[in-house]
């Protein structure tokens, strides 16, 4: 009985296990691909460049990172500003050493300092949960930036305690410094986000995915089927902070171009990341990447719908922000926790449905 | 396929003791399990059935006692050490994967057998590829085995509990175990669940020759399906026997049919 049907089966898995079984989907993400190197890369300007699409890549990255730890292991973590900090700074200090290294070296390099770091303060995890993780990370958070503020080495001793990232480049193109073109920023960004949204796929499906997500949802039944609590947090520490790490890396080097810790990573960008997988979809690939969008592209139509049309002050406007913004997030923590994800595959099903409801 | 005689002893436990603050959940409790057998544990609620399946699988750390398995005689058990000796097992309170699919959880059952690395899995190549292809086929054939076809790719949390039940069962299958720890499978179901359960744990038994340690409150069920059952009542050993000797088992109807037939 155990082997009936036993035929099919070899046709059908490879297909069923494919990275994306269902059709629609397939088609949609070419789809998001041929316009985004095809036609975006026309379009650009740098206010599109540094006002929406590179915010939103580097983001992206930093909620992937986020989301394996958070959403797909159950590991909080408050600590993301800080990672992206340590990122952020060892490319710095790599940039500065070995000024004409390329620059994928040098994002692969600190996304792997990052990871180390991030394997050091997820040590804890093994013994506390929940809350007091969160107050463990918090504490990393504010220990990283002190760390960074404090000691000349990180900043190499200039006087102004910023950094600011040198001309490199990839292949022979610049991507960082002050004469980038903005077409070609965001198609390095957009390239390395998308190898690692692949990256970040292929692990959630396979057994370090399986393995993080049974810690997450039952940790006794996990360790009794062999699954080790210990290195399975531990490695979902280093992936976490490797994709933040790199994410860091970028938002300096290639976004911003010049940054100072206490501004660039502080606590509220680690709670701005928590918020865009809350609200794109713990445990969702996709949902990282709308959250990001979501969180870059909303306080933009806020602006422009309340400051520019209705001729609201700044003040007011970013007031309402704020306050539209934790209404979001409550309404998702409550009704909708695996947040605009969800949401769109609900629609989806209900539109291959459709006409037909059931 | 006729089933596999019963063969040597796979499980031996010896004067398992073990204590909560004052409560003595086992007093010296002795018994063993033979290969292919299917060996069932009753006694009252609180009588220590589940603590002594936990200390079987190295949940629980008895003060005293050993415990002896395919021939290696520990004082406790590692968690991991029985997940990798081949001991697997369902919980009383169904501890499913609850926001993972059917076919996951399965899978998951599966991890101590699947060995790429990190680096492959990261890119879906090579022996990450094959491993995933190779053990979602032998999935399939559990998910086949317990009728689970129309819910694989539903995550578990959505499913009814008698399903749940079963997709813990296929999940402790799919570790292919030799000792398999089943605490209170049918409890919470209806007749039919109940049949249903039962022909899987005597097929389990039968067609892949699986040594079972079953507690199971329904006497009816216990006295049908097991070889040898062992009588706890207040963490102490009551009787061990055949399910006949146990039914005429003087002490045994005291405490506990006597109990069961109020
Ligand atoms: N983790 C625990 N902590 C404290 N007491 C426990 C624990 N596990 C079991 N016990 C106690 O041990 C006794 C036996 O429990 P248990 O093995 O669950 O019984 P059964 O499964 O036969 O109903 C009970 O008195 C129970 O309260
Ligand atoms: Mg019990």
């Amino acid at each position: 009985m155990l082997y009936r049907e036993s035929g099919q089966f070899k046709t059908s898995y490879p297909a069923d296990q494919a990275i994306f079984p269902i059709v629609q989907d397939r088609w949609g993400l070419i789809a998001v691909l041929v316009v985004a190197y095809g036609v975006v890369p026309f379009l650009i300007d740098d206010y599109w460049s540094n006002a929406v699409l590179l915010p939103f890549l580097c983001y992206a990255m930093a909620a992937l990172g986020l989301n394996i730890l958070v959403g797909y292991c159950g590991q909080i973590s408050l600590g993301t500003g800080g990672f992206m900090a340590v990122g952020a700074y060892a490319a710095y200090k790599i940039m500065t050493t070995f000024p004409n290294l390329d620059f994928i070296p040098v994002v692969l390099a600190a996304g792997l300092i990052t990871a180390a770091v991030g394997v050091l303060f997820g040590l804890p995890s093994l013994r506390i949960k929940g809350f007091y993780l969160a107050v463990a990370t918090l504490a990393a958070q504010f220990f990283l930036v002190w760390v960074f503020n404090k000691f000349g080495w990180f900043y190499n001793y200039n006087a102004t305690g910023q950094i600011t990232a040198p001309p490199a480049s990839v292949f022979g193109t610049l991507v960082t410094g002050a004469h980038t073109h903005p077409a070609v920023t965001y198609l390095f960004c957009l390239s390395f986000v998308a190898l690692f949204a692949l990256v970040a796929k292929n692990l959630v499906r396979n057994r370090v995915g399986r393995s993080w997500m049974a810690i997450r949802d039952m940790d006794i039944a996990a360790e009794i089927i062999g699954v080790r609590p210990l290195t399975t947090k531990l490695s979902a520490f280093a992936v976490s902070s490797f994709y933040v790490g790199m994410a860091g890396a970028l938002y300096f080097a290639v976004w911003l171009g010049s940054a100072e810790p206490t501004e660039a990573f502080g606590i509220d960008q680690s709670f701005l990341v928590l918020f865009m997988i809350i609200i794109g979809g713990l445990g969702s690939i996709l949902g990282s990447f709308l959250g990001a969008a979501f969180m870059v592209l909303m306080p933009i139509l806020l602006k422009n719908v309340m400051v520019d049309s209705l001729g609201m002050a700044a003040v007011t406007a970013k007031h309402v922000e704020i306050l539209l913004m934790g209404v979001l997030i409550i309404f998702f923590l409550i009704v909708e926790p695996h947040g605009l994800a969800r949401l769109w595959q609900i629609m989806k099903e209900k539109l291959r449905l459709w006409p037909f409801p059931y | 396929m006729a089933r596999q005689p019963i063969g040597d002893v796979l499980l031996k436990a010896d004067n398992i003791s073990l204590s909560f603050g004052g409560v003595k959940a086992l007093s010296n409790i002795s018994f063993d399990v033979r290969e292919h057998e299917l060996a069932a544990i009753i006694g009252p609620n609180g009588a220590g059935k589940s603590s002594m399946l936990n200390v079987i699988n190295g949940f629980y750390h008895p003060q005293q006692g050993q415990i002896t398995f395919k021939g290696q005689t520990r004082s406790r058990m590692k968690v991991h050490q029985a997940a990798v000796q081949g001991i697997a097992r369902t919980f009383q309170n169904i501890a499913l994967f609850k926001g993972m699919s059917v076919l996951d959880n399965l899978m998951t059952g599966r991890n101590l057998k699947m060995h790429s690395t990190m680096l492959e899995q990261a890119v879906y190549w090579g022996r990450a590829r094959r491993e995933e292809l190779e053990h979602r086929g032998k999935v399939e054939e559990i998910i086949d085995f317990l009728n689970l076809e129309s819910v694989r790719k539903t995550p578990v949390g959505r499913l009814p509990y008698g399903i749940q039940k079963r997709v813990e069962l296929g999940r402790a299958l799919a570790a292919e175990p030799s000792l398999l720890l089943l605490d209170e499978p049918m409890a919470g179901m209806n007749l039919e669940e109940k049949e249903d359960m039962c022909r899987f744990v005597l097929d389990v038994n039968e067609e892949f020759g699986t040594t079972i340690v079953l507690i199971e409150h329904d006497m009816g069920v216990v006295m049908d399906i097991s070889d040898r059952v062992t009588v706890l009542d207040y963490g102490r050993l009551l009787a061990v026997g055949t399910p006949d000797e146990v039914r005429n088992n003087q002490e045994v109807i005291d405490a506990y049919l006597g109990v069961a037939n109020d």
